[in-house]
């Protein structure tokens, strides 16, 4: 799919990441379950608990011994995935998450942990869980960068005892900073073959490749005529009038240049011929097969140099 | 810093506790937390993400804040709740100053609210509220802080 993207990118206002709309899609996340019964990797254990005390430095009795108790602010170790990951998280929150990191919220840090220890764990004890995502707050600017802050509770139980609750919030965020313009736009590949075509629409104009020997139109640009072989050629230029034949939304993978989601259109012109790019001026939820379109000339200017390359609007009132 | 002969009450002060940022310690507290983040042990992965160094994890410094706690009030305190928040990282070569102060204490239940916090050389990287039940023994103990304050001076 990268050279279907390369024909245009998104430059949508629905697809940009971090608008109202991204917004609005985490929202819809709060209330909805994180993890559902999931059950500790280990029972509660002396080894666990002496290697936390060790590195903590913790030397109190009450973790030691064979009365001991697991140090409280171990709730949430017991529940962790570890390098074997979580088996009990749902679609809901990996979903969530995927949005994010295409919205460029690559980065994630702990903020805050509230718990709540109702009675002490002890070697044996077995934990299971539920977490649900609580909140997700609108979009925040911190030091660290642009994102939102997450905020799930996780009741802990043995058997069917709550023994305490950990309410965890995680800020998942754009890290900020000059290192993260986004990389330039690839460029089109331009050869002998179709080098006209894109000298054309430097200058803003859309030309379609005509057999000189039988007049059969064609896109993209060939050496030859699929009809009749013939090698010679001219041009016509495209009135630019075009409906949506067919698309795809890019969801993934994400393509460095390009902010997923967003709309690639295989537009036919009016002329007969088709030709692969982007559909603007719609949220890439709102594209449809035979939505009228009209070629714009779209221009960039990034680290690549200047660009010059044809998209197609939706007509006012059509979408 | 002097034996505390005094009830815990509104205003008590905990002795601090000085904790030397190591990079032993943010390895060691992430594994023994489960929490394999590489932000927290590869220095390397650290940097491309932004940071200049790992940095300790969450769940350790709930950790060393529960420490703290129980290393003031002894080891019959029971810890009912700890909310905290971060704010400056613990990088390695720094060092971590946990201070606390009574804020609440109810009589009756003998719960105490106990603001805490933690500061390193680039500013606060912990602010928080511990509640714990101060039980019989702990304060039979009656000098409860006198213990963190050896330890300190060691």
């Amino acid at each position: 799919m990268a050279t279907v993207a390369a024909a245009g990118g998104s430059e949508e206002p629905g697809a940009r990441p971090g608008t109202d709309d991204l917004a609005a899609r985490l929202k819809v996340y709060e209330g909805q379950p994180a993890a559902r019964a999931g059950m500790g990797k280990d029972p509660v254990n002396l080894p666990m608990i002496r290697h936390w005390c060790e590195a903590m430095g913790d030397t109190n009795p009450a973790y030691q011994g064979p009365d001991a108790v697991a140090p409280p602010t171990m709730l949430q170790a017991w529940t962790m995935g570890g390098l074997s990951g979580h088996t009990a998280r749902t679609g809901a929150y990996d979903e969530m998450l995927t949005l994010l990191d295409e919205a460029g919220c690559t980065s994630i840090v702990a903020t805050d942990c509230e718990q709540e220890y109702l009675r002490p764990l002890r070697p044996g004890d077995e934990v299971a869980f539920d977490t649900v995502i609580e909140s997700v707050s609108a979009r925040k600017t911190t030091k660290l960068g642009t994102g939102y802050f997450v905020t799930t509770r996780t009741d802990v139980r043995v058997g069917p005892e709550l023994v305490g609750t950990h309410r965890f919030r995680v800020l998942k965020y754009a890290p900020s900073g000059p290192e993260r313009k986004p990389p330039p736009r690839p460029r089109p590949v331009v050869n002998r073959d179709n080098a006209a075509f894109w000298e054309a629409v430097a200058e803003e104009r859309l030309l379609i490749q005509r057999c000189a020997d039988c007049g059969v139109l064609r896109h993209p640009w060939l050496p030859g005529c699929n009809a009749c072989g013939c090698l010679d050629w001219d041009t016509v230029e495209s009135s630019g009038e075009g409906t949506v034949c067919s698309y795809v939304v890019m969801h993934h993978p994400p393509f460095p240049a390009f902010a997923p989601p967003y709309a690639v259109g295989l537009i036919e012109l009016a002329e007969g011929v088709r030709m692969v790019s982007n559909v603007v001026g719609v949220p890439y939820d709102k594209v449809r097969i035979g939505l009228p379109v009209r070629v714009e000339f779209c221009r960039y200017d990034d680290d690549g140099g200047a660009l010059t390359l044809p998209v197609f609007r939706v007509l006012d009132g059509e979408a | 810093m002097g034996a505390e002969t005094t009830r815990p009450g509104v205003g008590t002060e905990l002795p601090a506790l000085e904790i030397p940022i190591t990079r032993t310690l943010i390895v060691a507290g992430a594994i023994a937390s489960r929490d394999y983040q590489d932000v927290h042990h590869d220095a390397e992965l650290a940097r491309d993400k932004g940071s200049p160094d790992i940095f300790m994890n969450i769940l350790t410094t709930n950790g060393l804040v529960g420490r703290y706690i129980t290393d003031c009030f002894g080891p019959t305190a029971q810890l009912r709740k700890a909310a905290i928040r971060l704010g400056a990282p613990n990088y390695p070569g720094d060092t971590m100053v946990l201070t606390g102060r009574i804020e609440e204490m109810d009589d009756e239940t003998r719960t105490a609210t106990v603001r805490v916090v933690g500061a390193n050389s680039i500013g606060n990287h912990v602010t928080g509220t511990v509640t714990v039940v101060l039980t019989e023994s702990t304060e039979d103990r009656g000098t409860v802080t006198v213990t963190v304050a050896d330890e300190v001076d060691s």
